[in-house]
């Protein structure tokens, strides 16, 4: 067993751990906490994989922002927690069988000792790359040329979603003070000032 | 013993039904839903990650880059829908929320 080996099997077994622990966790917190260290392991198995762009991003986007979100949603709503357990027991048997099922389903499809069912191309001994290889670099690279178009479909996506969120979560309180520029605009002389004739009158000093 | 292409799989195999399995157990929840739905997604990705690797192609790396721009909108919504919903109705039991028109 070498060390690359080792660093699987320790990662992925934190990973199916912590994946376990987010399914099963009775309050949510523990459960988002779960998920950012599932998705550490993930990373650390993608750095594995010489994926090293995508798992910085992972930690950088999902860890810093997304999981941040999530922790700020569910301490924010008041949650009861005891009304949201209900059920579990009751799921339990069923939910059980069929990830069981899946799992063996997926298993015996994939596995290395179903050769016929599903069968790719593969290189047995992945390509190592030299310490010059740079996978950020190659991967911007075809980001920015061939996949450009849905690269700028991706941004247009962001763009919605940020829209999206703020118009959804955006409300107007009774309180609150605002402008309405239209009626700046619209404001005529008259509803600001009111001429007052009167005859002009003189102090009589004593 | 080198870890092979079957490996990954099965791990995102496994990663996959323990969603599955969350989706069933904590189905009153909706936040711990939308976290079974981010771990759906990162066991697609895992696969995606290693089948660029060991085919020595870069565009499943870029997919992965697609997929988690996707999800991030996906939770940005999820959860801004689920505060306005918890502003309604006071609650996030997805059994009560039977009515169209509340």
């Amino acid at each position: 067993m070498t060390f690359t080996d080792f660093i699987f099997f320790a990662f992925s077994a934190l990973l199916l751990a912590s994946a376990m622990g987010v399914i099963t966790a009775r309050n949510p917190v523990h459960s988002a906490l779960f998920l950012v260290l599932s998705f550490f392991s993930c990373s650390a198995l993608w750095l594995l994989l010489e994926a090293e762009f995508l798992a910085i991003a992972l930690v950088l986007v999902y860890v810093g922002a997304v999981m941040v979100l999530f922790l700020f949603i569910v301490m924010m709503l008041d949650i009861n927690l005891v009304q949201m357990r209900e059920g579990f027991v009751r799921y339990l048997p069923v939910g059980v069988f069929f990830a069981l099922c899946l799992v063996g389903i997926m298993i015996w499809v994939v596995g290395d000792f179903s050769a016929g069912v599903f069968e790719v191309p593969t290189l047995q001994q992945a390509v190592q790359h030299g310490a010059d290889y740079s996978n950020t670099k190659a991967l911007g690279r075809v980001i920015y040329t061939d996949y450009v178009l849905p690269f700028e479909i991706a941004a247009v996506i962001l763009l919605v979603a940020i829209i999206a969120a703020i118009i959804l979560t955006m409300r107007r309180r009774e309180m609150t003070k605002y402008q309405t520029p239209s009626k700046q605009v619209m404001v005529k002389r008259n509803d600001r000032l009111r001429i007052v004739k009167m005859e002009a009158t003189v102090e009589e000093s004593e | 013993m080198m870890i092979s292409l079957s490996s990954y799989l099965i791990l995102g195999a496994i990663l996959f039904a323990i969603s599955i399995a969350g989706i069933f157990l904590n189905r009153k929840n909706v936040v711990v839903l939308l976290m079974c739905i981010e771990l759906m997604l990162l066991a697609a990705n895992i696969n995606f990650v290693a089948f660029s690797h060991y085919l020595n192609d870069l565009a499943g790396q870029v997919f992965v880059f697609f997929i988690l721009t996707v999800a991030a909108a996906e939770a940005a919504i999820g959860l801004a829908i689920l505060v306005v919903l918890f502003r309604n109705r006071r609650t996030i039991d997805v059994e009560q929320l039977n009515e169209m028109k509340g």
